[in-house]
């Protein structure tokens, strides 16, 4: 560095931005992580104990004294918690699954075309996702409905005699899913794809090496990298879902998420939420740490 | 020229269609006449007509709307500090917690960025409304900027700068001078994506939202939970429209950058 000595205006530029996350990202956090070791109460806020620093050292010994970790024992013993979770990563797995089969075609045939013709289709592919997801799900309860128009071409194409019911079934959560996050797939998969030395498809063609194999024994695995960062960057949001599982799915399984906005919004039970949030970031966290192992166990062999 | 096979042109076709087809029912349905949202009556704009009558639905589109500027002006301000601290700075106390904070938000289900930000509203007894949602998106989205800006940043020519500093040119002149009108498209950009993800955010706003600032987002969702609604299709074909034509607008001006910043990296 030219300027060891930085000027006030410098230590501003680091310090505004740094003391926001500090303060509406961390420390909410924090608050968190503390609520879920509160009882529930009927009271505003509705918890207990509450941190209070005006009665000093005897406050601070008080409010540890309260905290406990009831509510993590009740998720581990009430059904619809345990199920909640249980349905969630099934779910996210599931999808994840469907989206990668759909995602690695779309995704190959875009590294396939003309340069100029690959920059047109990955804006389309990314237009959609910043139009609301709401409004997309919306399209969809449109398209779903009993005599919306897939039942009618259902109908007309005599695959089925009787309308069925796609609304508040897990298959509309998964078309639903499939649909939202099918752009978080294709394009880790395309950057890969995209980068393959085409001389070494050239090398196992001359060599005899019919093409379904060159794909199966080259392509594939190298384009691992962009379906592990596929998988993740589709199975870790999937697994917290709200508006999906919501407005296309039915009520009498909730996914996490929705869990998280009932205790909330609905029982008022703020320690409970609280608590699934902290469990739901456990369940996330891991991925992500073994994704930057295998990240960077890769640089390092290369 | 590579040859696209038959196979490969399937695909593409398919995996567009099936991205595109549900936008152009809802644009559809929108025109449709009759009030029963799946019986077609034939075209007419009466839905569109009708949303001029609704009061409320009005006044969430105005708060969406102030929200949206306010929380993309101060999220670019705030993503393009934070990531001028990140690529220029070198090594500072608490960098890597600086970068894990700017990273977590986009990978945060966002059920829990607003439960967070709700406790934390509620433990220093701020009042709900417009304020709070608005602090809220800008969390989220100055991350958005802080990728965007850093990758160009990254990505120009720095003897352009030291050139400036030689000549005499004091770091902020320079930076007025030199830096910010190179970043100034991959600003722009991410200013609009913002703008474009304040406007749509529907699980964020309804944690932190208060009395009186009912955005568009949540008055939708309250409508369509109930059920398909045809003014609900009208609202939403605009919302798609309005998205469409920013990230159109801010995609060219990406490129455009690209296009400028090319000739620096040539040399």
């Amino acid at each position: 560095m030219k300027h060891p000595e930085r000027s006030a205006l410098e230590r501003l530029v680091v310090r505004v931005p740094f003391a926001w996350l500090l303060a509406f990202f961390l420390v909410p956090f924090l608050i968190v992580l503390k609520i879920s070791l509160s009882q529930t109460a009927i009271a505003q806020p509705p918890y207990t104990p509450v941190l209070d620093l005006a009665a000093g050292w005897h406050g601070l010994i008080a409010f540890f004294g309260g905290l406990s970790i009831d509510n993590y024992v009740l998720l581990g013993s009430d059904p619809i918690y345990l199920l909640s979770n249980v349905k969630s990563v099934e779910i996210a797995a599931f999808a994840t699954l469907i989206l990668l089969v759909i995602g690695y075609p779309v995704a190959y045939a875009i590294a396939r075309t003309p340069r100029r013709v690959q920059a047109v289709l990955v804006l389309l592919t990314v237009l959609p996702f910043w139009t609301s997801q709401l409004i997309r799900i919306y399209a969809w309860m449109n398209i779903l409905q009993r005599d919306g128009p897939f039942n009618d071409l259902l109908m007309t194409l005599a695959i089925v005699k009787e309308p069925p019911a796609w609304l508040s079934t897990d298959t509309a959560i998964y078309i639903g899913i499939v649909y939202s996050y099918l752009p978080f797939m294709v394009l880790p998969l395309y950057a890969t794809l995209e980068k393959l030395d085409e001389s070494l498809l050239e090398a196992a063609a001359d060599l005899g090496c019919p093409r379904w194999k060159t794909f199966w024994l080259v392509t594939l695995p190298l384009s691992s990298p962009g379906m592990i960062a596929g998988v993740l960057l589709c199975f870790i949001p999937i697994v917290g879902e709200f508006v999906v599982p919501d407005l296309l799915g039915g009520s009498q399984s909730p996914m996490i998420g929705q869990t998280i906005w009932l205790e909330f919004f609905g029982n008022k039970d703020w320690p409970a939420a609280s608590a699934v949030a902290v469990v739901l970031v456990c369940l996330l966290v891991t991925p992500i740490v073994i994704y930057q192992n295998q990240a960077t166990r890769v640089v390092g062999r290369e | 020229m590579r040859k696209v096979s038959a196979l490969n042109l399937g695909a593409l076709a398919l995996g567009i269609a099936f991205l595109y087809l549900p936008i152009a029912v809802l644009v559809i349905f929108s025109f449709n006449a009759s009030r029963l949202v799946t019986v077609w009556g034939g075209w007419s704009t009466r839905w569109y007509a009708e949303l001029l009558n609704d009061a409320p639905l009005l006044e969430s589109a105005f708060i969406s709307l102030r929200l949206a500027l306010t929380s993309a002006t101060i999220a670019t301000l705030l993503g393009t500090l934070a990531a001028l601290a990140l690529v220029r700075f070198g090594r500072f106390r608490g960098r890597l917690l600086f970068a894990a904070m700017i990273y977590a938000p986009l990978v945060m289900p966002e059920v829990i960025t607003g439960l967070s930000l709700l406790l934390l509203f509620v433990a220093v007894a701020a009042d709900r409304g417009f304020w709070t949602v608005a602090i809220a998106h800008t969390t989220m989205a100055m991350c958005f900027v802080t990728v965007i800006v850093q990758s160009r940043l990254a990505d120009f020519d720095s003897t352009l700068e030291e050139a400036a500093m030689d000549l005499g040119a004091p770091p902020l002149r320079t930076f007025v001078s030199v830096t910010l009108p190179l970043i100034f498209p991959a600003i722009a950009a991410a200013w609009m994506l913002t703008f474009a993800l304040s406007l749509d955010d529907l699980v964020i706003a309804s944690f932190t939202t208060g009395p009186g600032a009912t955005t568009l987002p949540i008055r939708i969702y309250s409508e369509v939970r109930l059920g398909v609604k045809p003014e609900m299709n009208a609202v939403c074909s605009i919302m798609v429209g309005v998205v469409g034509v920013a990230v159109v607008a801010a995609s060219l001006l990406a490129k455009l950058a690209g296009a400028r910043g090319a000739p620096a990296r040539a040399r």
